[in-house]
């Protein structure tokens, strides 16, 4: 396992690591706008406990940040956002730089002052909107070249333009602006958006006008080649970031290619700064990519996924409109403390989503809110009282025994974990769930050569 | 056989004795609701009706208006974002047409549409349809009325009707109507008689049905007078209605453009003069300001908040003033609210909306592009959460981007806005400043 070895940070909680202040253009010292201080590491995995200061308060890792994406958390308020414990959530630059543009958001006190919350807010660069979302985007050395959707006009997002809008908007962290390509590319296309986002990386660094109160993050690229990532970890984190982001997976590689690069990005990265997994938010991924070191996820899954009617559960999820739950009296989930949960039932959800009432959707947006949070805070705990691996195991247990199938065909990370120690379990045909007894969490931190 | 019954809202009141007979007083005087009149001015009535509720300890001002509901929930307001609106009303309209399709889930469910649905403290009126959602006429007949779901058309006969009523347990319900008098072209004697008759019979025997059950017994009747636009049918419909043993009484007809304003009016104040007056007196349909105050002129004491909600669905913002008497501070608060083009009636780029219910002159429609750096409140001086903690600009931007949270926060805003404006009617009768608040709201109509 290839750790770096910082001789003033050795594992032992409560040490206290200051992040290197950010450097402005000029290379001189602004005050850190970032700090991170670890507060329980697990002797058995990469998964530590944080603390992570930041201009609009203290967020606890590792944390799940919901999506909020045009400067609003779906149909919640930002006092229900505040009250279900969120303390840093996402706006979307692409969406809110076309509407309603940085202009209007910096008249209105940034983007906090626009959707009036306090807490904390993390941009990302509009590049993967852009990319994804627009049939006619021209990637140059220049920036990501698109034509607006609303009028036609053709706009080019550099990285100074990503920066220079997310400064309008106030973020407490930004993200570079990166050349992402999917995942399941191959090629030179890759390794040239690699070395791309770290020339884009120095150009955002060097945009950035608010360094001692907007935290730029780098997002490390490479696609599923350990070779390109490795390169490009080696690079930027020799500049001087806050913190870092893994990004260009979660896209549709296999699970198995996706771990491997996170706990290769992971093992690369600084101790004592923040990792930030873009675009994960299953349950199951949450867990395994803790337990590989990560420290904040983002997805807009929970609050999607809501927004059909589907609460999730520890168990995975319910369908609510379904016929099965027309009369079943219990709330979504017995030991979940959310307002839907404490007041309805499944029965009542199901009536009201088959009505027009959006109240309904707030109901199942709220819950599954709590539930990523819940699981966070029920992650961050077993840490913290050092007992992460055990966590592990009842959370599969828990999620595998109610979905047999599930856990046979989806959860192919547990076969290899099976593979890697105990091959000869193989041939046994033994239920699913015996094996989470004997599933040794280390197998969570293997390395890359050898398997 | 005596029993002690409250007076007023609290028990502290005292009690007093009354002596219960058998057969219909009892059900008359069931779980005693109770309604004092304070003062009666220019036709308008002001009071309390107390004694509500299973329990018997809910009150309710009047004149004032009901929580409408959409199958059973406020609309896009969860308990949390409800209950930080301030003078939400004590009582709550369901409708039927919305909550009638699960009447099974409730019959097993034994408890109550109040529980079911998450408002265990709330008083409830059952309507039979929804203001909001017009149903197609054409379906009522000796036997039974029909509603419209989401699954499609609900026929009830009587029995049907008032076993649904045993599943949804609510506190008060409007019988069983037959309201289509009007729905021809030409309105005809004949058939605004034949509604009458309809629902005179249905009324009678959903009172026996009730008498066989207990859990009906502590569901209270509302009566239905129906009539089209015929005098003598209407009269006859209050008269024969009001022998009854019902608990208040339902002006139905009396919505839409079946009838000119002046003939419903005069209607509506002959039906009142025939009804007992310490009944009250709901109307259903009505929620514009100005024919609020007209009707309650005429003798009427509850409506329905439909209206906010209709203003929410056209991205308006409710911001006709009730203040009959400004302060100077308020005043200038008002007027920071507002733009220029608005004082001039223009209306800037107007964004057509796809809603068929045309905006009112008591409203802005915020997807204009004059909000879209309006910082300030929807309307200077509200204290709902809306206008609290976000601007004009805010609430533009939501609408614009299609996003949920527009309609959330527009509702907050024009519930709180429309409970003021009733607050406001009971204050002015009971400073007897009437003529005034009338003034202010006709001045505003158009």
């Amino acid at each position: 396992m290839a750790e770096p070895k910082d001789p003033l940070s050795m594992r032992c909680p409560e040490s206290m690591t200051a992040v290197a202040a950010s450097t402005t253009s000029l290379g001189t010292r602004a005050p850190a706008a970032l700090t991170l201080r670890v507060v329980a590491e697990c002797s058995r995995s990469k998964a530590r406990a944080c603390e992570l200061r930041l201009p609009h308060g203290t967020v606890a890792t590792p944390v799940f940040m919901p999506v909020g994406t045009q400067g609003t958390m779906k149909g919640v308020t930002a006092a229900q956002l505040d009250n279900l414990g969120c303390r840093i959530c996402l706006g979307n630059t692409y969406h809110l730089g076309m509407r309603p543009g940085p202009e209007l958001i910096q008249k209105a006190s940034g983007l906090h002052g626009f959707m009036n919350w306090k807490r904390n807010l993390l941009t990302d660069s509009g590049g993967f909107q852009m990319v994804s979302l627009l049939a006619l985007s021209e990637v140059t050395e220049e920036g990501v070249r698109f034509r607006s959707p609303y009028d036609g006009a053709e706009i080019l997002l550099s990285p100074e333009k990503s920066v220079e809008i997310q400064n309008a908007l106030g973020s407490d962290i930004m993200m570079q602006l990166d050349d992402v390509v999917s995942s399941t590319l191959t090629g030179s296309r890759v390794e040239e958006a690699m070395h791309r986002s770290i020339r884009w990386l120095d150009r955002c660094i060097l945009a950035n006008q608010r360094p001692d109160q907007q935290n730029l993050f780098a997002i490390i690229q490479g696609g599923l080649d350990p070779a390109l990532r490795r390169k490009c970890l080696e690079e930027m984190t020799k500049r001087n970031v806050p913190g870092f982001a893994i990004g260009g997976l979660s896209g549709g590689e296999s699970k198995e290619q996706f771990w491997k690069m996170v706990t290769l990005s992971t093992d690369q990265l600084p101790r004592e700064k923040p990792r930030y997994l873009m675009g994960v938010g299953y349950a199951t991924d949450l867990v395994v990519c803790v337990a590989l070191g990560c420290d904040m996820f983002d997805c807009v899954f929970p609050t999607r996924t809501a927004r059909f009617g589907s609460a999730l559960v520890p168990t995975g999820n319910l369908q609510l409109k379904k016929k099965q739950f027309a009369k079943d009296f219990r709330p979504i989930d017995e030991a979940c403390t959310c307002p839907t949960c404490q007041r309805h039932t499944r029965a009542f959800l199901h009536v009201l989503l088959h009505s027009n009432n959006t109240a309904a959707l707030h109901h199942v947006t709220v819950h599954n809110i709590a539930y990523q949070l819940q699981l966070m805070n029920a992650i961050r705990t077993s840490i913290v009282e050092h007992r992460f691996p055990e966590f592990v195991q009842n959370f599969i247990k828990t999620m595998s025994f109610c979905h047999p199938l599930k856990a046979r065909h989806g959860g192919g990370w547990i076969w290899i974990w099976i593979c890697l120690s105990h091959p000869h379990l193989l041939c046994k045909k033994t239920a699913l769930h015996d094996y989470t007894y004997i599933i040794d969490i280390r197998l969570l931190t293997f390395s890359l050569d050898g398997g | 056989m005596t029993k002690l019954i409250p007076i007023g809202c609290t028990r502290r009141q005292g009690y007093r004795a009354i002596v219960l007979r058998p057969g219909a007083q009892e059900l008359e005087n069931n779980f005693t609701m109770k309604l004092s009149l304070s003062r009666v001015v220019q036709g308008c009535r002001l009071g309390t009706l107390s004694n509500l509720g299973k329990k018997g300890d809910r009150c309710m001002e009047f004149p004032g208006c009901l929580l409408y509901t959409r199958t059973g929930s406020a609309p896009h307001l969860t308990h949390d974002t409800l209950q930080v609106i301030s003078g939400v009303p004590a009582m709550t309209q369901l409708t039927l047409s919305s909550l009638a399709e699960h009447y099974e889930i409730l019959e097993e469910y034994k408890e109550g549409i109040g529980k079911f649905i998450g408002m265990p403290e709330s008083v409830f009126y059952c309507s039979l349809h929804d203001p909001v959602n017009p149903c197609p006429a054409g379906f009522v007949t000796n036997k039974s009325v029909s509603v419209w779901g989401v699954g499609g058309r609900l026929e009830m006969t009587v029995a049907k009707f008032m076993a649904i009523q045993q599943a949804l347990q609510p506190d008060w319900l409007q019988c069983l109507s037959d309201g289509e008098a009007l729905c021809a072209d030409a309105s005809s004697s004949k058939r605004a008689k034949k509604s009458v008759d309809r629902t005179l019979a249905f009324l009678d025997e959903c009172l026996k049905l009730q008498e066989q059950s207990e859990v009906l017994r502590s569901c209270v009747m509302i009566g239905v007078i129906e009539g089209g636009d015929i005098l003598e049918e209407r009269l006859r419909s209050a008269r024969e209605t009001a022998k009854r043993p019902v608990v208040g009484f339902l002006l139905d007809g009396f919505h839409g453009d079946a009838m000119t304003k002046e003939t419903r009016l005069r209607l509506i104040s002959s039906v009142t003069a025939e009804l007992p007056e310490n009944k009250p007196r709901l109307i259903c349909g009505i929620g514009q300001p100005d024919e609020v105050l007209e009707c309650i002129e005429a003798g009427v004491d509850l409506f329905e908040s439909f209206f906010p909600y209709q203003a929410t669905e056209r991205g308006c913002a409710l911001t006709f003033s009730f203040d009959y008497e400004p302060n100077p501070e308020d005043m200038v608060l008002q007027q920071n609210g507002q733009k220029e083009g608005e004082e001039n009636g223009e209306h800037i780029d107007k964004i057509i909306t796809t809603k068929c219910v045309p905006e009112t002159s008591f409203e802005i429609n915020l997807k204009e592009k004059m909000y879209r750096d309006d910082f300030g409140p929807l309307v200077g001086g509200c204290s709902c959460y809306c206008c609290k903690n976000h601007s004009r600009a805010y609430v533009h931007h939501l609408l614009v981007t299609n996003e949920l949270l527009a309609g959330v926060l527009l509702m907050m805003h024009n519930f709180q806005h429309y409970f003021g404006f009733f607050h406001a009617i009971r204050e002015a009768l009971r400073k007897d400043r009437l003529g005034q608040l009338k003034e202010l709201i006709y001045r505003q109509a158009c």
